[in-house]
């Protein structure tokens, strides 16, 4: 070996010196379960679709938002959205605008005519659903997409449940549900309308059905005593939303009240509005901080020119005039009646205390336990009969669409199960992905996008949809809000920040590896990950 | 209806890359194969600021200059942890020379390979503080004067870590060191002594000064690329944290270097003969207390007997570098700099 003067060793690379043996803690990727994905009652995997939009492929995000909820278009008008309440970047500036973007995707979809993923092989095993609502609808989907057969009946002239004949127009437009649900009827599905089902077991039977879906939702109007000179005078929401839905408005005159504090009181009250009604007025027993309805609805309710009676209860109706009593809030929050009295002009009263479920098709399953008036069911939306699942309003739960469709698809995996004879697995859950992971210096300032309301002079006579969608370009912008907690989006900061280059790349969508040869443990990597999906694990001995 | 610029990308330019970012707009450290001019298995400490900002800079300017780069290295931590006999972590051309002639040692190499005809070659010269503000001096200053086509970085890790922590001109005030311990009524480095390496630099009026830190790449890379574009006498200045000296915690280093620069304590800006062109505004505007209370070397500052009128002298300090350099802008977007008429 020829070494220049006073050499002994030749040159070698400091590859040779593997500093990963100094370390006593090693960093791990890690998956965390992000706040929006664990909120959402449909199980969608909201940061996989919002990841996907970011960089515009807007069909991938899409195809990712179908296979967990066949409604994108429904759901970014009508949901609740939980995930945003959840959503950590509220604790940043405001929550992304998730529903906004599932909107834009939605009718991005019916607007280039995308389908629905195919139905699956034929499985040879028929599924009987019963009511065409958003839960039915929903497990029709994910069973056709399990390669089981389907047939649908619902006592109602046409498909969607409530979605059709308890949501007015204006919040969700029924070409944009038409849209959704034709695509769902596209993958083949056994359709009989206006057929009631008297007698469950009968028709299983007599259909050969392996497994029964019961979807049939609320539709029966609670009433109330009161006394009332003119009965006539008084309808149920429920009632009354329907015949609106049906073109067959009910005569209200100028003068409606709304007795009760949900979200079906407040849509009431805006579709009289719609029918003319120059006053409409909700009664409702306790205070804005206690109604049950959704904080937005009542906001646009107020500004359509909806007043609210806080505090008050029905105590009598006579004729034209409406004898109110005023309540106050005791210790517990619980409404005492005072004694003190108000009168006020109404052409009509509107009941919307709560709906019931019609069971009498359940007269002869005694299997099927009911418990105060809905069904009891077990962590697969199984009820206490084999092969009979039920979901949706029917069932003990938040009365939503957005939960009636994640029912729709968890009896669907249960039934799957059931019918292959093998046992329903639930998977298992990350841990969740808290603000405190997030490294928000990363995230660029960003505001929320709002979308337009129409004016509110015009959505008083109007059925038009009142919020309107996100341009593409406002869509994207709040897309690319999110901040991808406790996933890995491959910003390159661990590769980059990495003073020992112990952390590979392995190029697009591929993430990344520790070299675990060289890395010293110092844990730069993952007090710089932006969205704490690095930890730090003690070093096994 | 109001429209948004859809120019936001998630997490903009903070982070080391951005897949929404077009290919030339990426950083060299997010790419897959950048130079990695300091190989993985150099023994410097856990967490070491001065082996990032090494790498940083040298594969920023191997990507500048397409490869034909020689970097001279003062004697110091980055020599001493990268090339113990016979190993090296050095994937690019690379030479020692003595603590105190770095500069004069590029300078030389820049001559001869311009004899060679190899004139297209670029010479980096690279030192930690104390071989830029002290021992090298003398050398770096005449560099400055001749005018030689040079970049000399300086790896500001403000003190002398590889013997031991000795206090150095670029030591801050309070700070304690082996040689300025934490005693008496005045604790730590003294107050009004030291050197302002990039201001002295800027009064020989040479072509380009600039100053970074580890914690914004996007900003050194850009430096160094602008530095690599010029000809003539350069000067780059890295503030890099150092673990061991500073008493913080290893993971807290690009924590610690951005903190310098929120307080306005490091100010980070542009200069072209002996003027600031540009300065990097503070982003969120931090109390200094924040960057001291998570290292060591101040920790006498804090506890039972707490110096809050030492504190407040260095936030003073910190009031006038933003007064000074113009560090708070509320016109500045988010990232972008601060453009200055002067």
């Amino acid at each position: 070996m020829e070494l220049p003067f006073a050499i002994t060793l030749d040159v070698g690379s400091s590859h040779a010196n593997r500093t990963g043996s100094w370390r006593v803690e090693r960093p791990i990727y890690v998956d965390r379960l992000p706040p929006c994905n664990d909120a959402c009652p449909a199980g969608e995997n909201i940061q996989r679709w919002l990841y996907q939009a970011e960089p515009g492929d807007y069909e991938m995000a899409w195809r990712q938002l179908v296979e967990d909820n066949p409604f994108p278009a429904v759901m970014g008008r009508i949901c609740y959205h939980l995930c945003e309440t959840a959503c950590n970047r509220a604790q940043l500036d405001e929550a992304v605008g998730i529903n906004a973007v599932e909107r834009f995707l939605g009718d991005l979809a019916i607007e280039r005519g995308w389908s629905l993923p195919p139905a699956g092989a034929e499985s040879g095993k028929r599924v009987l659903v019963v009511g065409a609502g958003p839960a039915g609808l929903s497990a029709t989907y994910h069973l056709r997409r399990l390669g089981h057969q389907v047939r649908l009946v619902d006592s109602a002239p046409k498909l969607g449940g409530m979605m059709r004949f308890g949501i007015p127009a204006y919040r969700l437009p029924r070409a944009v549900l038409d849209a959704e649900i034709t695509r769902i009827v596209a993958l083949g599905v056994d359709v009989e309308l206006g057929h009631t089902v008297q007698d469950i077991e009968v028709e299983r039977n007599d259909g050969g059905f392996d497994a029964v879906f019961l979807a049939v939702g609320a539709q029966l109007g609670r009433r109330v005593e009161i006394p009332a000179g003119d009965s006539s005078r008084v309808l149920d929401a429920v009632s009354l939303l329907h015949r609106v839905a049906e073109d067959d408005p009910p005569l209200l005159g100028r003068r409606v009240v709304v007795y009760g504090g949900g979200d079906t009181a407040l849509d009431a009250a805006r579709t009289a509005r719609r029918l003319g009604a120059t006053d409409a007025v909700v009664v409702y027993r306790r205070n804005r901080e206690r109604m049950p309805a959704h904080g937005d609805q009542l906001e646009e309710a107020l500004v359509e020119g909806v007043t609210v009676r806080w505090l008050s209860t029905l105590s009598r109706f006579d004729g034209d005039r409406l004898v109110l009593e005023k309540m106050r809030l005791n210790d517990e929050g619980f409404p005492e009646p005072t004694g003190e009295i108000e009168e006020l002009d109404a052409d009509s009263l509107v009941l919307a205390v709560g709906q019931d479920t019609d069971l009498s098709l359940l007269d002869h399953a005694p299997d099927v336990a009911v418990d105060d008036g809905v069904v009891e069911v077990l962590p697969t939306m199984m009820t206490g009969e084999s092969g009979v699942f039920a979901g949706g309003d029917s069932v003990p739960s938040e009365r939503t669409a957005t939960v009636a469709i994640g029912h729709g698809k968890r009896a669907a995996r249960g039934i799957d199960a059931f019918v292959s004879g093998r046992a329903a697995v639930n998977a298992d859950r990350h841990e969740l992905a808290t603000f405190d992971r997030v490294n928000t210096w990363y995230y660029s300032d960003a505001q929320r996008t709002r979308r337009p309301e129409l004016e509110r002079a015009r959505r008083q006579s109007t059925f038009d949809e009142v919020v309107g969608g996100l341009t593409e370009e406002n869509a994207l912008f709040e897309a690319r809000r999110c901040l991808s907690c406790g996933n890995c989006f491959e910003c390159d900061n661990c590769f980059g920040v990495c003073p020992d280059n112990a952390v590979i790349k392995l190029g697009p969508s591929l993430r990344y590896e520790f070299d675990y040869d060289f890395c010293k443990g110092c844990g730069i990597c993952v007090q710089e990950c932006p969205c704490g999906a690095i930890d730090m694990v003690p070093e096994r001995i | 209806m109001t429209t948004q610029p859809v120019r936001f990308y998630q997490v903009g330019s903070f982070a080391v890359g951005n897949r929404l970012l077009p290919d030339d707009d990426r950083t060299v450290q997010s790419d897959q194969n950048r130079t990695n001019s300091l190989d993985s298995g150099h023994r410097a400490c856990q967490g070491c600021g001065e082996a990032l900002g090494a790498r940083y800079a040298l594969d920023a300017a191997m990507r500048a200059t397409g490869g034909r780069l020689v970097a001279v290295n003062a004697t110091g931590c980055l020599e001493v942890f990268s090339t113990p006999y016979p190993e090296t972590s050095w994937r690019i051309p690379w030479l020692h020379s003595l603590f105190g002639n770095a500069p004069a040692v590029a300078t030389g190499v820049a001559a001869a390979m311009k004899v060679k005809g190899k004139g297209d070659v670029r010479v980096v010269a690279q030192a930690g503080d104390g071989g830029t503000v002290d021992i090298g001096f003398g050398c770096l200053s005449g560099m400055f004067e001749r005018n030689d086509d040079v970049l000399f970085i300086c790896y500001d890790n403000q003190a002398y870590m590889n013997t031991g922590v000795q206090r150095s001109g670029a030591t801050p005030p309070a700070a304690r060191t082996a040689t300025t311990e934490a005693v008496g009524p005045e604790p730590g480095n003294v107050f009004g002594q030291g050197k302002d390496l990039p201001r002295l630099a800027m009064a020989h009026d040479i072509r380009y000064v600039a100053t970074a830190t580890v914690a914004d790449l996007h900003d050194l890379e850009e430096k160094v690329e602008r530095a690599m574009q010029l000809h003539g006498a350069r000067y780059l200045h890295i503030l890099v944290p150092c673990p061991l000296g500073w008493g913080s915690a290893p993971n807290d280093t690009i924590l610690v270097a951005r903190l310098a620069k929120e307080t306005g304590l490091f100010p980070v800006f542009e200069a072209e003969y002996g003027k600031v062109t540009a300065v990097s505004p503070i982003r969120h505007r931090t109390p200094v207390e924040d960057y001291l209370s998570i290292q060591r070397r101040y920790a006498h500052l804090f506890g039972e007997h707490s110096r809050t009128d030492i504190i407040a002298r260095i936030q003073a300090i910190a009031d006038q570098n933003i007064a000074t350099y113009g560090l708070i802008d509320d016109e500045a977007d988010s990232r972008g700099q601060k453009e200055v008429t002067a």
